[in-house]
């Protein structure tokens, strides 16, 4: 076995062992990803189908989670709704995360009036609640699953961009940055070969723990009608419209994605900290 | 009999009687629980969207109608209280020559605009030439509705004379329009848009702000017209997009009114809750949804493609299922189910889309979708707007029947203002859309369909689907001009059968069912089948 990957087992064995509530949480995102991965196999419907005959039905052994206002089966509205909330979730950490370090990094390597602009910037879209914010940026592109990531992702920027900048701005300062620019490398080089590759601890922790936050994030802003629309199944948008209003007649309709939401945003929040306890304690609360 | 008197002649019992009799009398013409009308108090109710514009001349949407409306008056108006009879606001007489092609409006005297300046004929004239013959670019979607008038005049400071083509059976209540409202000639002919970004009419009420998102804010107009009126102070417009929210604020009294409609089950909630203090007032609705498909767009251009999607949409079990769960019922043709230019089921079905036998329609849209070349799976965009009721509804209904002819739509909402933009600009490859009106008129609900280019080089704003189809604009001509009503109605099911049927231009999905729930301290408001009569000048509440 080649050393990196027994380095890697190390590492996981001792994870699971420090922390078996962060391991707990990371099987149960695995099996997530594979029901939402599997969900066209999965589903016992269709989870677009509206079936007259069926409205409201309550759960049965025909239909597990019951029916909806159109005669949708829930059961498998929410396991495809896992795959909008996973395709949400890790676009929107990956690239708010990912653009937030880059700019965090150039910040801090360029310093001067470049840093002065960005966290000004920084500071003025971090005065914002992460929701108001995502919600401006949502009225200004318009619905839409495309829409939703861009909303999500940019509202992560500023905060992501803060924690890696605080990271950098000590590495910045150490002798082999000092070496790379001494002997001419390009700005480019010595941010992508020497700065980036020593954050990524502060990276991976933010990632996930905006995993959750985004899935939240998207959940909320499809509740509102502003996320991804109809018919798509999404677990947000099955706890608005017709479940709100026929919550006394059809429960089920908002149990089963309010569950699925918890469930998942508690999974990702666990797995989260646990993660940032192992990769960086400076970060730990 | 000595000593005696009958009963009937003692004056004291006599007096008696006369008193009871008038008690009773009293008693009978006042209804139980009748209140005199009170003065004071602000109305608050709900719009369930943002107005795109100011302007009622260019725009169709009550979310400008409902809490603007009350700034501005009409020159007659249908009586809030005895639709759809009608009855002076600004001209306080008219006169139709004997050959119906001439109509003289006295216009009041003493009418002052919010601005302090007296209103006279001028101004009349100026707001129905914005209307009927628009300038430049300026946009007024319901001239196509007045292609029978020639000429607005105004002689003298208090006659507006209106001369027709022809003879219009429903000219007046065409004039009764809640959309014609009426603006100042000075301010028209300096600017022509300023009404698109500003409020300034002679109405109830006068304008004091609006809170994009939140609210909107009338003031009693002291100096108003109408001695006595408006009862209210003034009235708050609250925008809530949120049904679920909408049905909240009524049930916890933070709004005593939603005037569009509400949902049989979000009804069934507010009475559950309010009890004896929710009144319920219902009544069918000159309203429906459409779909509107973009002609400039390829498939859209085949009149097969067309027909098949209308073919796919199963109405009648539609209108079963979702008059359930949503405020549309009625399958209907072109004019209004319950009025009286419907059309009779037997003839109704025998047009695309509306056959008993859906496996059949759907079997026939899979062999028109073949013979347009449209494969398998093909996808498009359906546009629509973010009201929730009935929208959503009917956009799941639709997405989930065509589905069912193996196309794949993508749904894509916008708030009311940007969707009605794309509408316009042509921004779209289908569209929910929607076709409500205030009377019961081919003349109206048929004018939205004729070209985007009329015969008289008019624009017909109405017509986002850019076709040009002239068998329609001569039998909406040959219709509005025929005074025989057999004939009429004749011309009118052709034009029904050319649209629905053999073009496939748009077509309808359900009519809708209004229902207005609303508390008991509401009074002087009635229901009635338009959404967009509502009049706040004879309305007030009870404490």
């Amino acid at each position: 076995m080649p050393r990196v990957y027994r380095r890697q087992r190390i590492w996981l064995a001792r994870f699971v062992r420090r922390y078996p509530l962060g391991a707990a949480a990371g099987i149960a995102i695995l099996g997530l990803t594979a029901l939402a991965g599997l969900a066209n196999q999965l589903a016992p419907y269709d989870p677009l189908a509206n079936d007259f005959g069926t409205m409201f039905a309550a759960p049965d052994a025909r239909h597990w989670f019951g029916t909806d206002a159109f005669g949708r089966d829930v059961l498998s509205r929410v396991l495809y709704g896992a795959r909008t909330a996973l395709l949400v979730g890790f676009a929107a950490s990956l690239v708010g995360a990912t653009i937030g370090g880059i700019v965090g990094v150039a910040a801090a390597y360029f310093g001067g009036t470049t840093d002065l602009i960005i966290q000004r910037l920084a500071d003025i879209m971090i005065s914002f609640p992460i929701i108001i914010l995502a919600l401006a940026i949502v009225a200004i592109l318009g619905s839409g699953t495309f829409n939703l990531i861009a909303a999500i992702a940019l509202s992560f920027v500023p905060r992501i961009e803060l924690v890696v900048r605080a990271s950098a701005l000590s590495v910045r300062e150490t002798t082999y940055v000092e070496a790379a620019r001494a002997i001419g490398a390009r700005h480019w080089r010595i941010v992508f070969r020497h700065m980036v590759p020593n954050v990524t601890a502060p990276y991976l922790v933010m990632l996930t723990a905006f995993l959750g936050q985004a899935i939240l994030l998207e959940a909320s802003l499809s509740f509102l009608g502003l996320g991804v629309n109809e018919p798509t199944p999404a677990w947000g948008l099955m706890l608005s419209g017709a479940a709100v209003e026929f919550v006394q007649r059809a429960p089920w309709m908002a149990v089963f994605p309010g569950l699925a939401i918890t469930f998942t945003v508690l999974a990702f929040n666990v797995l989260g900290d646990s993660l940032r306890d192992a990769l960086d304690p400076r970060l730990r609360t | 009999m000595h000593g005696s008197h009958a009963p009937g002649r003692r004056p004291e019992l006599r007096i008696v009687a006369v008193l009871v009799t008038g008690l009773l009398l009293w008693l009978l013409s006042a209804p139980l629980g009748a209140q005199q009308p009170r003065t004071g108090g602000t109305l608050t109710f709900i719009v369930s969207a943002e107005p795109p514009s100011f302007d009622a001349h260019r725009e169709v949407t009550f979310a400008l109608i409902h809490p603007a409306r009350p700034h501005y008056n009409l020159l007659v108006k249908f009586d809030p209280l005895n639709y759809p009879k009608v009855v002076p606001d600004l001209a306080e007489s008219w006169t139709i020559s004997p050959d119906g092609t001439t109509y003289t409006f006295k216009i009041r005297r003493g009418v002052r605009f919010h601005d302090g300046s007296v209103l006279t004929s001028r101004d009349i004239k100026a707001s129905y030439d914005k209307i009927i013959f628009p300038k430049g670019d300026v946009i007024s979607v319901r001239q196509g509705a007045y292609t029978m008038v020639a000429a607005v005049e105004a002689p003298d400071p208090t006659t507006v004379v209106f001369r027709l083509k022809w003879k219009s059976p429903s000219f007046l209540q065409d004039v009764a329009s809640p959309w014609n409202w009426i603006y100042k000639a000075d301010i028209i002919e300096k600017d022509p848009h300023w009404y698109e970004r500003n409020i300034m009419g002679t109405g109830p009420f006068k304008f004091v702000e609006y809170v994009r998102g939140s609210h909107w804010v009338g003031v009693r107009n002291e100096d108003y017209w109408v001695k006595g009126r408006p009862y209210l102070d003034g009235y708050r417009a609250v925008f809530i997009g949120n049904a679920a929210a909408q049905v909240n604020a009524i049930k916890s009294g933070q709004a005593l009114v939603e005037f569009r409609g509400f949902s049989p089950p979000q009804r069934d909630d507010v009475v559950r809750t309010l009890g004896s203090g929710a009144t319920v007032q219902e009544s069918g609705w000159l309203c429906n949804n459409t779909v509107v498909f973009n002609s400039r767009h390829r498939p859209f251009d085949d009149a097969r493609f067309r027909k098949a999607l209308s073919l796919a949409i199963d109405r009648w079990g539609g209108s079963t299922a979702l008059s359930q769960i949503a405020f549309v019922g009625p399958v209907g043709g072109l004019l209004r189910p319950e009025g009286p230019f419907a059309t009779p089921p037997a003839e109704l079905e025998k047009l695309a889309g509306y056959g008993r036998d859906i496996a059949a329609a759907r079997a026939e849209a899979k062999k028109l979708l073949a013979e347009a070349g449209v494969p398998e799976g093909f996808e498009f965009n359906l546009l629509n707007r973010n009201v929730e009721m009935p929208y959503r509804y009917v956009a799941v209904f639709l997405i989930d029947q065509w589905r069912q002819i193996g196309l794949k739509v993508n749904h894509v909402v916008k708030e009311t203002g940007p969707y009605l933009a794309d509408e316009r600009a042509g921004n779209f490859d289908a569209a929910v859309d929607f076709n409500c009106d205030f009377y019961d008129d081919p003349d109206l609900q048929l004018v939205k369909f004729l070209s985007v280019e009329l015969p008289n080089g008019s624009v017909n704003g109405l017509n986002y689907g850019g076709y040009i189809d002239r068998t329609l604009d001569r039998l909406y001509d040959e219709q509005s001009r025929t005074e025989d009503a057999t004939r009429r109605i004749t011309v009118v099911r052709q034009y029904e059968k050319r649209l629905l049927d053999e073009k496939v231009w748009q077509i309808y999905v359900l009519w809708w069912k209004r229902i207005i729930p609303h508390s008991t301290k509401l009074h002087g408001y009635k229901v009635g089948p338009s959404h967009y009569l509502e009049d706040l000048q004879d309305v007030w509440i009870s404490e």
